[in-house]
């Protein structure tokens, strides 16, 4: 039985007929064709299909499109401006926070919702919240420094909304 | 994989989430699917019908009153890990909660469906036992009250009922100056525990122990209470040499079994490692822990 399903993703609103056990990833790729987001493990281990719903970081994977039905989606695809990336890519290019490129939208969601929540997030906290992503190629270290090196952005952007 | 084929609703009132499931052998309820849409993914449940609960009214906040803690089934870890008052009004279960899974998941999962899937090595089910707590559900016949301890019967069982929803956890009061730790012991952060412990007890007076309450996850089917220890502890003054029988105790006390996390016997030494290493902590933080 299928389901139509009205979100808005990126801003924009979407619509999908979609079987109730499609999760919200596939939806997105395979319904909606933004193939931004990665599917790895498919049951909430990797994190890299991490998107952001009503403003938090969830596993697209462990959520079903039908459970989105009216609700605000962010992915990777929303990130950047046009061809200017946001300061939190441009902070992943400029520390090699990747190399093979798989797991770095569930990274960037994940970092763009805790930055946005707490701009000024200790290494310790951060190091904590990306505990959820896994990247076989990094070794970690330059994805922590990006994120740490992308929160004055936050910061001022915070500053400029309140 | 891709999940099996199954119908979906999302009622708006409990009485008809509740005849949905009444009406619809195999029906299941989803709350925020941390637990149950891995299980779907992996095809070890095969329900007919996910009945949605996300717009039912009031099982979303955290009650505080001197009668104890009431929270909503819908509560979401990340709402127990940013409320303040938690940290005086009940610091065990706040501590407990924080190591549940990773961020991500901890924006979606809830009380209520980490009770329901009742794993033996979860924290909620945990501490709902150690500190006695009263699950209440809902169901055609109306509302039950269960004990933690009649809840979990076995791993992944619950004495729920097919048309029962769980609506909220009432936690007793938790005083000031209560004595508590916990430990669990994971290879990663956020991974499920391999064996966690959770003391806690008050001092009178008299500066010996009283109510003592250790809770084990992790080495039983179910998340189970150390009755033995717990008599050991009360009435006594907290020294090493208390705390060596009680560690010795607690591994004797634990039957746990062998899976391909760790081996039995490893888990059993280590619940008598954590039990002793909870409650020096317990002893020596008081009460600003």
């Amino acid at each position: 039985m299928k389901m139509r399903i009205e979100f808005e993703l990126n801003g924009k609103p979407v619509s999908a007929e979609v079987e109730p056990r499609l999760t919200l990833g596939d939806c997105i790729r395979h319904e909606l064709l933004q193939t931004g987001t990665h599917i790895g493990c498919e049951h909430g281990v990797c994190g890299a299909c991490t998107v952001i719903v009503e403003g938090d970081a969830v596993r697209s994977c462990l959520t079903l499109a039908v459970q989105a039905a009216g609700k605000r989606v962010q992915t990777v695809e929303g990130l950047a401006n046009g061809d200017n990336l946001a300061p939190l890519q441009q902070s992943f290019q400029k520390h090699h926070g990747l190399q093979c490129g798989f797991c770095t939208p569930g990274f960037l969601m994940t970092a763009h919702a805790l930055l946005t929540h707490e701009p000024a997030a200790d290494e310790e906290r951060i190091r904590e919240v990306l505990s959820g992503n896994v990247c076989r190629c990094t070794g970690y270290l330059s994805i922590v420094k990006a994120v740490m090196d992308a929160r004055p952005a936050y910061q001022a952007n915070k500053a400029v909304q309140s | 994989m891709k999940m099996p084929q199954f119908d979906y609703a999302c009622p708006s009132s409990l009485e008809e989430a509740i005849q949905l499931l009444s009406d619809n052998e195999g029906a299941k309820v989803l709350s925020g699917g941390q637990s149950l849409l891995p299980l779907l993914a992996f095809r070890m449940a095969q329900p007919t019908l996910l009945v949605d609960i996300q717009k039912l009214a009031g099982m979303d906040r955290i009650e505080i009153s001197a009668d104890g803690l009431r929270v909503g089934a819908r509560v979401r870890w990340c709402q127990i890990e940013d409320d303040k008052r938690l940290a005086t009004a009940h610091p065990l279960f706040q501590f407990m909660i924080n190591h549940v899974a990773h961020y991500q998941i901890r924006n979606r999962g809830t009380v209520g469906g980490s009770l329901a899937h009742a794993d033996p090595s979860a924290e909620m089910p945990g501490v709902a036992r150690v500190c006695d707590c009263d699950i209440v559900a809902v169901g055609n016949a109306g509302e039950r009250v269960i004990k933690a301890a009649d809840f979990f019967v076995a791993a992944l069982e619950t004495s729920l009922q097919e048309d029962e929803i769980i609506t909220e956890v009432r936690f007793p009061p938790w005083p000031s100056g209560r004595r508590w730790a916990f430990h669990e012991f994971a290879r990663r952060r956020g991974d499920f525990a391999i064996a966690g412990v959770a003391v806690f007890f008050d001092i009178g007076s008299d500066g010996v122990i009283a109510d003592a309450h250790v809770g084990v996850i992790g080495a039983g089917d179910t998340p189970i209470r150390l009755d033995a220890v717990e008599q050991l502890l009360n009435g006594q003054r907290l020294d090493e040499e208390l705390i060596g029988r009680a560690r010795h105790l607690a591994s004797e006390t634990v039957d746990p079994q062998s899976d391909i996390h760790a081996a039995g016997d490893y888990r059993k030494s280590l619940v008598g490692t954590l039990t002793a290493r909870g409650l020096r902590d317990a002893a020596s933080s008081g009460a600003v822990k």
